[in-house]
């Protein structure tokens, strides 16, 4: 079969891919730059496509306990929002963290804190991949650098949530969110029937039968023992999770001196950059993450080994960055350079930064 | 006379009540007194004569029925703090055929659950809510609730409430009968016999409701909390019946989508 | 090949389906493209530009500072944008309320009469084709027959009665082409 190519916005490739994956429900709520999400799916009308649940609610605070009642229906479930409303579904994304419910959450990140502004930027990297909410939990993180990677990264997210029964969260960026890219769809897949639901999660809430005992989705154990054995168990998930799950991709790193190590938007920056250095004969790689949790620790550790430092690219006032220095264990230089508050930094500036920071440095 | 034997009497005609087998054997963890184990008999009865318990998803919420996942034997999830209606909502939304019904006391429903419980009302889902109201906070000892009665005290109006200070009471069963998306809207307690079968009834035609698919089921039941008002079970029906129902009036408000209130 | 371009004028002349469209064509000749617009409160009325980019290889940057190309469709982009083409690259504007003609020697600079030309065709939305022709008469980087696929990708289907109108005015945008 010939593949379907269309020119998209990462908003409305991940809106799409919701649909063909098979989703069963999406609960959202407007707010710049992301409102094409909901936009884009009102106008499909999933409904009737595939038979997928689409509301707008009445707040992110509903829609986020809409995807933990949907979820805890075994059901593939999704929101997006942009940072003031991912700050408001903390709430909601801890007690499905304490549920252990799968679902996707996207967050098209804008500049902060507050209101903020509506350009983009990577300043949520300690939200997401810190916990966010109350509690110790971790969201498994994807950190998409294009619009194709904004339709996979459904498919790849409702995967990896209904493997670890734990919410994923694709944290991406007004850029990433705004701009069009080609787009290789995939086929439409059928949406799972009630009875595939129950085979796939027998711990959900779908209708007690005689033939089990009740099921219950609760987060909460007055039972401080019993709570600290629950919280043991969440670890030994993340654990297998840092274990199995962490992706990246290396771009000419095999003979760089230097790495830029950089995310979403930022990467794609960044390669330019890494142009305009090796023109210079600068050796420069780029390290892209791909999973922001679980971050990939040992290859940071293995490049320490052979490179002379690292420059973390973020549109933020420097927060990855603390986990390339955790990973570097202070054997080479790591410095961050990034813009802040929504302005984007340039591509010869990501040049100037490393020239002066890690070369000249 | 012959004497009569514990035999004798344990015979099914002489049988005027069991428990539900929608109520599991765990013991209550409500106060002696409180309404919340009748009115959770009663949802339990409901469910067990319309044959409906694997049919059945029941929404807890915080407050002290947070627990209730413990005490009915169907299919349960504990919502957060005041969300029960957008979780409700959720649920229904992806299996229209099931019941689906929230169990809420007043602060969860009337105070930090308000946007919830209004827009759910408002879109008109078709879903059953119980909304247990006692005037007070009563899980975290006695607070002041977004019902507490002008003048009543609690922890944090230990004076009364002070309607200068911490504004008016709200009536929330009222509120939603204005909304178009409630079907049946209604106000009942569980503190008498008579009560008791009335509630019954109530809460039997707001399940029997989803099956029309035409909005909200709405049941207040006015309740005690005798923990919280510092009184003794009867002392505390009597003062529910003397302050609560002349503020919180019993009876049917909206009947298939038609107000009958006066 | 790879092909970075800044298309930048007034919001309402049709700057991003321009940009759309362009990136459309060479997605259907199987090339890698990226169209990132400025958004944010200037959307609302005011400029608009989008960054259309059109390679055979990865894109890296889909937001730039440097440009192959700049098309230029009002004085504030001109302002803007004039010092931003690379040395060497190639400046196309509309004349039509420039004040201040660009001064760059070390460019190639053209003009195209496309306002006129679309009020003389009695349509002022063909607009942004009269513009997109005369740069495809400069860098014919896209084939015709993907630029009629592209624009038919575009535009939605209760306006493709309007396809013929489209491709005459890119047409008469390539024949009107003047270097500067």
């Amino acid at each position: 079969m010939e593949k379907e190519l269309r020119l998209m916005k990462g908003n409305e490739a991940i809106a799409e891919a919701a649909i063909r994956v098979g989703a069963d429900a999406y609960f959202g709520y407007p707010i710049t730059p992301q409102s094409e999400v909901i936009e884009y799916l009102m106008s499909e009308k999933p409904y009737e496509r595939t038979g997928m649940v689409v509301l707008q609610a009445e707040s992110e605070v509903a829609a986020i306990n809409m995807i933990y009642g949907a979820a805890a229906c075994g059901r593939m479930s999704m929101t997006s929002s942009s940072s003031p409303g991912i700050s408001l579904k903390q709430e909601g994304i801890s007690y499905i963290a304490g549920a252990e419910l799968p679902c996707l959450i996207l967050n098209v990140v804008r500049g902060g804190p507050g209101l903020g502004t509506i350009q983009p930027s990577q300043s949520d990297y300690f939200q997401s991949t810190k916990g966010g909410g109350h509690g110790d939990y971790r969201l498994i993180v994807l950190a998409p650098a294009s619009v194709q990677e904004m339709y996979d990264f459904v498919e790849l997210g409702f995967d990896l949530a209904f493997k670890y029964r734990n919410p994923v969260m694709i944290q991406s960026d007004g850029i990433i969110g705004q701009m069009m890219e080609k787009v290789e769809i995939g086929e439409q897949k059928q949406r799972r029937s009630p009875e595939e639901i129950i085979k796939q999660c027998p711990w959900a809430t779908t209708g007690k039968p005689e033939s089990r005992e009740r099921n219950i989705i609760t987060s909460l154990d007055l039972v401080a023992a019993k709570q600290e054995e629950f919280n043991l168990k969440l670890i030994k998930k993340y654990e297998e999770v840092k274990e199995k799950e962490v992706r990246y991709e290396l771009i000419n790193c095999d003979d760089a001196e230097y790495i830029i190590v950089a995310y979403g938007s930022s990467s794609r920056l960044s390669m330019k950059a890494m142009d305009i250095l090796r023109a210079k004969g600068i050796k420069v790689g780029i390290l892209r993450l791909i999973t922001l949790f679980p971050f990939p620790t040992k290859i940071i550790a293995e490049l320490t080994e052979r490179v002379k430092g690292f420059l973390a690219v973020e549109m933020s006032a420097g927060q990855m960055v603390e986990d390339v220095r955790l990973a570097v264990q202070f054997k080479k230089p790591v410095e961050h350079f990034g813009r802040l508050g929504g302005v984007i930094p340039s591509p010869e500036e990501i040049v100037e930064a490393l020239e002066q920071k890690i070369i000249g440095g | 006379m012959a004497e009569i034997t514990i035999q004798d009497i344990i015979k099914e005609e002489n049988l005027v009540y069991k428990k539900s087998k929608v109520m599991t054997d765990t013991t209550l963890s409500y106060c002696p007194g409180c309404g919340h184990g009748t009115a959770h008999r009663l949802i339990a009865e409901v469910i067990e004569e319309m044959g409906i318990q694997a049919e059945t998803i029941g929404v807890s919420p915080v407050g002290c029925s947070v627990l209730m996942y413990n005490f009915l034997d169907v299919d349960f999830q504990q919502a957060a703090h005041g969300r029960a209606p957008a979780v409700a909502t959720a649920i229904k939304r992806v299996m229209p055929e099931k019941y689906v019904f929230t169990y809420q006391g007043d602060g969860d429903l009337a105070a930090i659950g308000t946007a919830e419980t209004i827009h759910a009302c408002n879109r008109g889902e078709n879903i059953t809510i119980i909304f247990v109201n006692n005037g007070i906070y009563g899980m975290t000892g006695g607070q002041m609730a977004p019902t507490t009665l002008p003048g009543m005290p609690a922890s944090t109006c230990p004076f009364g409430r002070d309607v200068e200070i911490m504004g008016n009471p709200l009536k929330m069963t009222e509120l939603v009968s204005q909304l178009a998306g409630t079907y049946f809207v209604t106000r009942q307690s569980v503190h008498s016999p008579r009560n008791v079968r009335k509630a019954k009834k109530a809460i039997k035609m707001a399940f029997e409701n989803q099956k029309l698919k035409r909005g909200v089921s709405f049941v207040e039941i006015v309740s005690n909390c005798n923990s919280g008002w510092k009184l003794n079970p009867v002392k505390a029906n009597e003062w529910m019946e003397d302050n609560m129902f002349p503020f919180y009036p019993l009876g049917d408000i909206k009947v298939d989508g038609e107000i009958v209130s006066k | 090949m790879t092909e970075e371009i800044i298309i930048a004028g007034f919001g309402g002349q049709g700057v991003l389906s321009m940009g759309k469209i362009l990136t459309y064509s060479g997605l259907m000749q199987g090339q890698e493209v990226s169209w990132m617009p400025s958004y944010g409160p200037e959307m609302r009325g005011g400029t608009s530009n989008v960054t259309a980019i059109i390679s055979d290889e990865r894109i890296s940057s889909p937001i730039l500072t440097q440009y192959d190309t700049a098309i230029i469709l009002n004085q504030q982009s001109m302002d803007k944008f004039e010092s931003m083409v690379k040395k060497g690259g190639t400046l196309l504007y509309d004349p039509n309320g420039i004040t201040r003609h660009p001064e760059r020697t070390d460019i190639n600079i053209y003009k195209v009469e496309a306002t006129k030309i679309a009020t003389e065709m009695g349509n002022a939305k063909v607009f942004n084709m009269v513009v997109l022709g005369a740069y495809l008469k400069i860098k014919p980087i896209v084939k015709m027959e993907n630029v009629v696929k592209g624009l038919k990708k575009s535009i939605p289907a209760r306006n493709h009665k309007l396809l013929p109108l489209n491709e005459e005015a890119i047409g008469k945008g390539m024949n009107a082409l003047e270097k500067a």
